[in-house]
């Protein structure tokens, strides 16, 4: 009877069309759905590219930080000039100031140029001079004052040569930019063109930008991060040691022992807010209250200015909400049931919390303490306020020395302030100072994904 | 004896107690632990805790009342005309600190010997560069009072420090013999030692309740004392943004919260769309697989620091904006601007708005897209008008918090934005922002009675409620939202 009532009078005028073909509005409204859906890809695709850019800037402008090109010649460390009490004693050494060794260093490089063969009468002595680091003198000396039976010989050297023509051999500085520059002339690129023919010059594995302190703006070629690091170091272990006990104590409080009233509450809507306060705002409560009240008005002599103890304390205020938030989803992820057991066999609340919640619970514990570590160690904004974005030439003493409330850097500080210097060999280190926090990161996230698979339970 | 060593002696003591307490327990007990209340470690804590909680206790009072006491006799030694005038006292009270802490170290290098300091006359020993010597500089010379307030200070430091010794380590000795007096086969130890326990919990989730009082603390202490040099109308409806060292600064906040709302409304525009978009996709279109591979991948835009954000705005964005936007439309040639910043902010948002919108996606019940396909409805109409809808609260709630963020955030503008404040809508000019002008008021040289570097206080505490207001808000929509479906 379907037959009938198909063909009946009431289609007879309309085209007969499949069911299974698309009418003109179901197209556009298939149109739709795929521009819809192609928005979506896009949006994702957009993201994740800006974050490839991002990367790849970072590591095309940051690796060569990790170079450095120095020039390989003989010194003579004259023992007339450096040691004119002729005693190689210590005390007599450290008179000679870094002026001495440079006037040492430049002849020893003409020397050396003219030993090699390089022509260098169309360039002026000076500024084949002035290719040298004005950091390199200082580095004869330190290596002369540790070792004083090095007076009178001649040592082969590596001597680090000017930001510019460090750039010169990366590519960084060509002959173009190098016109706008008042730093370098076309004289001092024609005898690093003739000096790398000649082998003299060879761009090396830089250790130093790991373990050097900062420096001055001229010498961008000497800046290292080792104070960053160290006082990164110090204050990722004082956050470690002082958040994470008092971060999973107030978490088991608030999750096992509470009572839930008022007081509770208000805690709970306290530590969700905390973790949504701007991080400066952090910065201005270290400063008031850890440098001004208590280290100024109270006097407490550790907490400073640019110590790494203040900026752990503020950091640890900041990462505490993060932890609690982690280590209470991790107890309150162990099921029910083993607490009831252990309460069962006759364990006291407090005892079934220490041996079996928070063992369980620990795995999870672990993840969140390090997550959050991880965004401590990339906080930059509140350190800026307490300080340490000032410039430190010395390292922090060992932790027994009182290391802790000596001044110190981060390494993201070090980036920033880098990146505000005006010579654009800095943005070199700058970047090559993020590939270094990146590792870091990189280390810390992967081992808690490492944690998080190995360890995590389903009950 | 300073506090360290101190402390050291209450850790032994502790210590020893632990292990007296439990040896206590056990001989009492004849060796049979069933006869005890507690398991015999429990009898060492608690001895261990009376040894060391008190005296401790005790140590930070002291610690914090000290000071007052030490300062009156010190000041005692000082002229009257200088007591009379607060701050002139409070500077007299450095100095005091000053010289005294530089007798210390030349006393600890071997420069200077008690004696030598007892019969020190000011007006005949050059003080200054004696100190100078052992590496403790002094701003000036050092008058007589000050030194006679400094041999004070010295000398009530010093015998303060012998009777705290005294005093803290009687108690902790007094206490520790307590503790073991009480020790008996039927002490229900365990009980005591839970109790201390749950105290140092409930002490440790005081904290954060603690942070927030301190927060509010600094920000309205130092505010009021900026109102008290700066009108407020003048700060909070002023044009004009224009610190001078030598005062008589215009600190007219308009043109930071402008700056800050427009580079908020930037940032935005970039953040929304983006992780709505990728949230729907991840949501809704993706396999399982795609899925777990491309989240956590976005997640990893949030974990980049952002000073390296910053970097990427100053050395990247920044100029690609100025060279192929800005500069030939004749709109600025800035690298630092409003666009600059916003964009950069914007995409540090987007994991937050995506993975905030996910959840909420989520949450939307399979019912609803069941009808709606029912209904005959595609994937992208079921999502526009039944899913969107149903998600808006939390959808909402996701872009305050994101706004919130965006004004928070401190690096990408200091880095991006510039530091000029101004009125203008412009995007390519360079503006500024509250967090900048924290920042810039606040690190250097500061001196913590000019209202130049006060002002950076008023700047965080209506930062800090302007970020509180949107994210209370945001959390209240989205308990609104849930309660519908719950």
């Amino acid at each position: 009877m379907s037959d009938i009532s198909a063909n009946g009078p009431a289609s007879a005028g309309k085209p007969r069309v499949s069911i299974l073909g698309q009418s003109a509005r179901m197209k556009s409204r298939n149109r739709v759905e795929g521009i819809f859906k192609t928005l979506g890809l896009t949006a994702i695709l957009f993201s994740l590219a800006i974050l490839a850019l991002m990367i790849f800037t970072i590591f095309r402008d940051g690796s060569s930080a990790f170079f450095q090109t120095r020039a390989a010649f003989p010194i003579t460390l004259s023992a007339e000039i450096i040691d004119p009490a002729g005693n190689r004693n210590r005390d007599d050494l450290t008179k000679q100031t870094t002026m001495t060794y440079n006037k040492v260093l430049n002849e020893a490089f003409l020397a050396a140029l003219a030993a090699q063969g390089i022509k260098t009468d169309d360039v002026p002595e000076k500024e084949i001079t002035a290719m040298i680091s004005k950091g390199a003198a200082g580095e004869i000396r330190a290596d002369v004052l540790a070792d004083p039976s090095l007076v009178g010989q001649t040592i082969e050297a590596n001597i680090v040569l000017g930001g510019r023509i460090d750039g010169y051999m990366k590519g960084r500085v060509t002959r173009e930019s190098a016109e706008r520059d008042s730093n370098v002339t076309m004289g001092q690129l024609d005898i690093a063109d003739r000096m790398k023919e000649a082998g003299m010059l060879a761009t090396v594995w830089n250790w130093d930008f790991i373990t050097n302190t900062d420096s001055s703006d001229t010498r961008p070629e000497t800046a290292g991060l080792g104070v960053a690091i160290l006082g990164s170091a110090y204050m990722m272990f004082l956050v470690l040691i002082m958040c994470v006990p008092v971060g999973v104590a107030a978490s088991i409080y608030l999750e096992e022992f509470a009572p839930k009233n008022k007081w509770t509450d208000l805690i709970e809507v306290n530590i969700a807010n905390l973790a949504a306060v701007p991080s400066i705002v952090y910065g201005i409560l270290g400063l008031a209250i850890f440098i001004n009240i208590l280290g100024g008005q109270m006097g407490v002599e550790a907490l400073k200015m640019s110590a790494s103890l203040v900026g752990a304390l503020v950091l640890s205020l900041q990462t505490l909400p993060t932890i609690i938030i982690a280590t209470r989803s991790a107890i309150r992820a162990v099921p029910p049931s083993i607490r009831d057991a252990a309460l069962g066999i006759g364990a006291s609340k407090m005892q079934t919390v220490f041996h079996h919640v928070l063992p369980l619970a620990m795995p999870g514990i672990l993840t969140g303490t390090i997550l959050g570590l991880a965004s401590a160690l990339g906080e930059t904004a509140p350190l800026l306020l307490i300080g340490m974005v000032a410039f430190v030439a010395n390292y922090p003493a060992a932790p027994w020395d009182g290391g802790f409330s000596d001044p110190a850097t981060a390494l993201p500080v070090q980036v920033y302030s880098w990146a505000s210097r005006s010579d654009p060999a800095f943005i070199e280190r700058s970047n090559g100072a993020i590939i270094v926090l990146l590792v870091f990161l990189l280390i810390m996230n992967v081992t808690a994904i490492i944690l998080r698979r190995r360890f995590e339970r389903r009950w | 004896m300073t506090v360290l060593p101190l402390l050291m002696i209450l850790a032994v003591l502790a210590a020893a107690g632990f292990i007296l307490g439990r040896q206590r327990a056990l001989a009492l007990a004849g060796g049979d632990t069933k006869k005890l209340h507690s398991l015999p470690a429990y009898y060492g804590w608690h001895a261990a805790i009376m040894a060391f909680v008190p005296a401790f206790c005790a140590l930070i009072v002291w610690l914090l009342i000290q000071p007052f006491f030490i300062e009156r006799a010190a000041l005692s030694q000082l002229p009257a005309a200088v007591l009379e005038d607060s701050t002139a006292s409070t500077l007299a009270m450095a100095d005091v600190r000053r010289v005294a802490a530089g007798l210390d170290t030349a006393v600890a290098q071997g420069a200077m010997t008690e004696a030598a300091i007892e019969t020190m006359d000011a007006t005949v020993t050059d003080l200054r560069g004696e100190l100078g010597k052992v590496g403790v500089a002094l701003g000036s010379a050092v008058s007589s009072e000050v030194l006679a307030a400094a041999k004070q200070y010295r000398e009530s430091v010093a015998s303060a420090s012998v009777v705290r010794a005294v005093v803290i380590i009687l108690i902790a000795v007094a206490a520790l013999a307590r503790a073991l007096k009480l020790t008996a086969p039927d002490f229900w130890a365990r009980n005591r030692v839970e109790k201390v326990v749950l105290w140092l919990l409930m002490l440790a989730s005081l904290i954060a309740i603690l942070t927030t009082v301190g927060i509010i603390w600094s920000l309205l202490s130092e505010s009021f004392n900026f109102f008290s040099q700066y009108p407020i109308g003048d700060f909070f409806f002023g044009l004009t943004w224009n610190p001078k060292f030598g005062g008589g600064s215009d600190l007219g906040f308009i043109p930071l919260f402008w700056g800050t709302i427009y580079i908020t409304i930037i940032a935005l525009l970039v953040a929304v769309p983006l992780g709505l978009f990728a949230a729907i996709y991840l949501a809704e279109y993706a396999s399982k697989r795609t899925r777990a591979w491309v989240k956590p991948m976005i997640e990893v835009i949030a974990g980049i620091p952002t000073v390296v954000y910053g970097l990427f705005a100053l050395i990247t964005v920044g100029p690609f904006l100025r060279d192929f936007f800005a500069a030939p439309m004749g709109l600025g040639n800035s690298a630092a601007s409003v666009m600059t910043a916003g964009i950069v902010i914007g995409l540090l948002n987007i994991p937050f708005i995506s993975s905030l919108s996910d959840d909420i996606i989520n949450a939307v019940p399979q019912s609803l897209r069941d009808g709606a396909f029912g209904l005959g409805s595609t994937k992208s109409e079921t999502i526009r008008q039944v899913v969107l809808p149903a998600a808006l609260p939390g959808v909402a709630g996701a872009i305050l918090m994101g706004a919130s963020r965006a004004i928070g955030e401190t690096m990408i503008v200091v880095m991006g934005a510039g530091a000029a404040a101004k009125l203008s809508l412009n995007p390519f000019e360079a503006m500024t922002t509250m967090t900048v002008k924290i920042v810039g008021q606040l690190t250097g040289d500061t001196d913590f009675n000019s209202p130049e570097t006060l002002v950076a206080f008023a700047l965080g505490m209506t930062l800090f409620v302007i970020t509180l207001l949107l994210n209370v808000m945001a959390v209240w929509i989205v308990r609104k939202y849930r309660e519908q479906y719950e």
